[in-house]
């Protein structure tokens, strides 16, 4: 059994490294303890985005995977309440039941990771706040979180927030929390608001346009009142015969013709709203007489699904990275990058870009930062190699917020031993 | 009035009130430095009337520098900053402090920029909630958290109270719909936050400060999403013969998977006020009722029409009007946001509670409400933004009875701890302020505000900006984290404590 096997068996116990505490009140004890005596700790749920963020060297490893098990679910009140560390995977099945969804689109890493599902649990999601392709549309993570329990780093457990959507009771710590990558409190518990899933979807892949025509469409497309919920753009070029990046291959679609780059756009809803948006979207668009597929819900939702879940990139040995800027930056974001040798697609309209890069160095991924941060986004790395195993900041930070986040975790966190250096050094 | 503790007065401020204001005007125009209290007098309240109080001085800084510095001053000075809106905030969050510098922010009142590549408007935090929307209307775009009071308020002020609306249920509320802010610490030091891109990276910052209302920093730029209108957009007015009726309807909507564009209900108390005040047209035999906005494309507004009066039908409803063209609609949303002044035909005052409850605990907890009435033997009338939990009560009373407000606030706590009861939450959309801040221990236990109290001592270290509001003066001496316990006997031991 390799590590990361045994650290996701539910019995396995290995005490001279993790502790395994059953509830809150256990994990609270132990936090205390070791808030005490100095120990800092690495926080994991079932590991399977443990690779983001900076390598730790914690003294000890509290494992949260038995603190599971969904507590509340409200269909009619739109939330669900869970124990932190409830895989994903129980959650979604449960809400499907009543034709619910977490509607941020939670990404399966697994394919990235290990080649195969892992989607993690409640935890791990609020913890890194990377939310799908419908975020332009419905928010991110860290608008579906509606309340917290957890530990601080003293070992004192706190709560915000509540089961509502609307409160504005004291500080909003939830959203503090997501995206904070187990650096300020460690998760128990977590409200998340569910909404309908659509009925149905479709997606409009128009064939073979450039960057800059894919681009314009796709910003027309978010512009409109068709209530768009997925825009992407998946490039052939640049090539680069040493990144796995492969549309064809990705994409095994009856409905979906394989020419050149895709560019796709999806409508959902009720079957006669989603005819009427798309008709309306051809005509808005004047993409006519374009070489088009159109992917009934079926299709639609398996094509979604592999973007979502980054499938393109399944078991490369290349560096995976993720850039948001403003969507009117895209194009010429690309363009400043191209003396690399990678690979990428768009997704929200343009303004997040999922890049596979060959032979990365550092210096190259410092360059591409500079130019990224001078467009008003951020880069942040998500899967190292072996050309570039380590990136001395994995995430983008200036000064000032450096200098404000550094406060903020010693709120939370006094001694810095929560997961301390993950995100950054010193925080 | 009734008596409002506040923070200690440094009264050898007031002793250098001159001193202060010479320095002020070393730092702004001098006719941006208002001193006399004639010239304070109409700073000294914000919506919340029944707490006033006149500033040691009001000062209206013109851009991010000159607020920077004033900070910075006062900081050096340890002298205390209440920010200012448009002062329209319904919990006495901007109530000035005796000793305390006015910041007012009405001369930051410029948009900045409209970019629609990136479908974002920036503004100071001085520009209207409403006229973003009229500055991006003539292309089709509008900004969709849309608060009552949106003709007056600020978009800063919205930033600082997170505050939603009617239409909050589907669009979010202003955290879900802001994109980046420019701010001022208390240091002085002036920070970027956000911008136009869909998320920010590490803590997140922006979520933080949204909603802290004014207490961790002083907003002097907002940069919002906007969106594209919908091509049709239909409201239902639906009558109900009883309460509960209305608030089965209401879950069993949700339930069925429709997300309405809003969702607000009114009890008959209100319907009959509103239907006199704007003449709307509303159901005044029902004794509740419904207004459901649908919005989308042609086909869907009439499918979800027709499966809305379905659901409505199964509850028992006693009519149903749709809206014929959008001035008629216009016109059933006209009484619901005409809802606060519409009371003034019912009594000469009225006080305005904000408890959000899961959205299947509304006939309970209107049924309590009914209860109250009677106990504290004044009338309330319901405004509820039915789709996401959030309930108005108006209580209505008479200032010039000296014992009513009293009573009244009396009232307007116990519904709100039956609000948290039943799983909800004191405030939904106008902050905690002065007037909620002593019920703070209902929803949470003493870790919980000291975990917030270390944040606020994280970005203002020696609390200057906005003290005495969010949390309880009461228990400070618990707030602060000690407590002297003599042979176990606790000093005071009848104030409650975190």
């Amino acid at each position: 059994m390799s590590i990361e096997e045994k650290q996701n068996f539910q019995t396995y116990q290995d005490s001279d490294i993790a502790e395994y505490p059953k509830n809150e009140k256990e994990l609270s004890s132990l936090i205390k303890h070791f808030y005490k005596s100095g120990i800092p700790i690495e926080l994991v749920g079932s590991g399977s985005k443990k690779k983001i963020g900076k390598p730790l060297q914690c003294g000890k490893t509290i494992n949260l995977s038995k603190i599971s098990g969904i507590v509340e679910y409200l269909p009619e009140e739109l939330y669900i309440k869970v124990k932190a560390s409830t895989p994903l995977k129980e959650i979604k099945e449960e809400l499907k039941k009543n034709k619910q969804q977490l509607a941020f689109e939670p990404i399966d890493f697994g394919y990235l990771f290990s080649g195969k599902s892992n989607l993690g649990t409640a935890g791990g999601l609020v913890s890194c706040n990377i939310p799908g392709p419908r975020r332009f549309k419905v928010g991110s993570v860290r608008d579906h979180i509606l309340g917290f329990r957890g530990v601080n780093g003293k070992g004192e457990i706190i709560k915000s927030g509540g089961v509502v959507v609307k409160n504005v009771t004291g500080y909003d710590l939830s959203k503090l929390v997501c995206g904070s990558y187990g650096t300020l409190v460690a998760l128990t518990e977590i409200n998340l608001k569910v909404l309908p899933a659509p009925e149905e979807s479709k997606t409009l892949v128009v064939h073979n346009l450039k960057l800059e025509n894919a681009a314009y469409l796709l910003n027309q497309s978010i512009s409109s009142s068709n209530d768009i919920s997925g825009a992407i753009f998946l490039p052939t070029e640049p090539e680069c015969s040493n990144c796995v990046m492969n549309i064809e291959k990705t994409f095994k679609l009856n409905d979906l013709k394989y020419k050149g780059s895709f560019t796709a756009i999806r409508v959902e809803g009720s079957k006669n709203s989603i005819n009427e948006r798309l008709q309306n979207l051809i005509k808005e668009l004047k993409i006519i007489d374009f070489d088009i597929s159109i992917l009934e819900t079926y299709q639609s939702e398996i094509f979604w699904n592999k973007v979502k879940n980054l499938e393109f990139f399944s078991s490369t040995k290349n560096n995976i990275f993720r850039i948001v800027v403003p969507p009117s930056e895209c194009v010429k974001l690309v363009y400043q990058i191209s003396d690399n040798k990678f690979k990428y697609y768009l997704d929200w309209g343009g303004a997040l870009m999922w890049v596979e890069a060959y032979e990365l160095t550092e210096e190259k991924f410092e360059s591409i930062r500079k130019k990224v941060v001078k467009l008003g986004g951020y880069v942040s790395m998500i899967k190292n190699s072996d050309y570039l195993p380590f990136v001395e900041e994995v995430f983008t930070i200036n000064r000032a917020r450096f200098d404000i986040s550094q406060n903020i975790k010693k709120s939370f966190d006094p001694k810095k031993i929560l997961n301390p250096g993950k995100m950054y050094t010193g925080i | 009035m009734t008596k409002l503790s506040m923070p200690k007065i440094d009264r050898k401020l007031l002793s250098i009130k001159e001193t202060v204001v010479k320095n002020l005007k070393k730092i702004v125009k001098s006719e941006n430095v208002l001193d006399h209290e004639d010239q304070t007098r109409p700073f000294e309240t914000d919506a919340l009337t029944a707490y006033k109080q006149k500033p040691l001085v009001a000062v209206f800084p013109e851009n991010t520098e000159q607020v920077s510095k004033i900070l910075s001053y006062c900081n050096g000075e340890r002298i205390k900053v209440v920010p200012r809106g448009a002062g329209t905030g319904l919990s006495g969050g901007a109530l000035p402090l005796a000793d305390s510098i006015l910041l007012c922010l009405g001369k930051f009142n410029k948009i900045l920029e409209i970019d629609y590549k990136n479908r974002c408007v920036t503004a100071q935090p001085g520009v209207t909630n409403l006229s973003i929307t009229q500055a991006v209307e003539e292309k089709g775009f509008y900004y969709a958290p849309d608060p009552s009071s949106q003709i007056a308020c600020s978009i800063g002020g919205n930033v600082a109270e997170n505050s939603g609306g009617v239409h909050s249920l589907k669009y979010g509320t202003t955290t879900n719909n802001l994109l980046g802010v420019e701010v001022v610490f208390m240091d002085g030091t002036i920070t970027k936050l956000g911008g136009k891109t869909y998320d920010s990276e590490g803590y997140d910052l922006l979520g933080l400060i949204t909603g802290s209302e004014g207490l961790l920093c002083v907003i002097t730029e907002v940069t919002v999403k906007i969106l594209k209108k919908p091509q049709s957009v239909k409201a239902a007015l639906i009558g109900f013969p009883t309460i509960e009726d209305g608030g089965n309807c209401v879950s069993d909507i949700i339930a069925s998977g429709i997300i309405p564009a809003g969702m607000e209900m009114m009890d008959k108390a209100l319907i009959h006020a509103t239907d006199n005040f704007v003449k709307a047209g509303y159901p005044r035999d029902a004794e509740a009722m419904l207004i459901v906005e649908l919005d989308g494309t042609d086909t869907e507004v009439t499918e979800l029409i027709e499966r809305v009066n379905e659901i409505a039908k199964k509850n028992n409803s006693s009519s149903i009007k749709i809206s014929k063209n959008d001035k008629q609609r216009l016109k059933f949303w006209a009484g619901r946001k005409a809802a606060f002044p519409a009371c003034g035909d019912m009594a000469p005052d009225y006080y305005c509670m904000d408890g959000t409850i899961p959205r299947g605990k509304l006939a309970q907890v209107l049924k309590e409400i009914g209860r109250l009435s009677k106990k504290y033997n004044l009338p309330v009338a319901n405004a509820f933004h039915a789709g996401d939990g959030n309930l108005h009560p108006l209580i209505m009373y008479d200032a010039n009875d000296k014992k009513a407000l009293e009573k009244t606030e009396k009232f307007g706590a116990d519904i709100l701890k039956y609000c948290v009861k039943v799983g909800g939450v004191l405030t939904g959309e106008h902050g905690v302020g002065v007037e909620k801040r002593e019920l703070m221990c209902e929803m949470f236990n003493n870790n919980d505000v000291q975990q917030q109290i270390k944040i606020k001592k994280a970005l203002d270290i020696s609390s200057l900006l906005n003290p005495g509001k969010v949390y309880p003066i009461l228990r400070k001496c618990a707030e602060e984290g000690r407590v002297h316990v003599h042979r176990g006997k606790t000093k005071f031991s009848d104030i409650p404590r975190f």
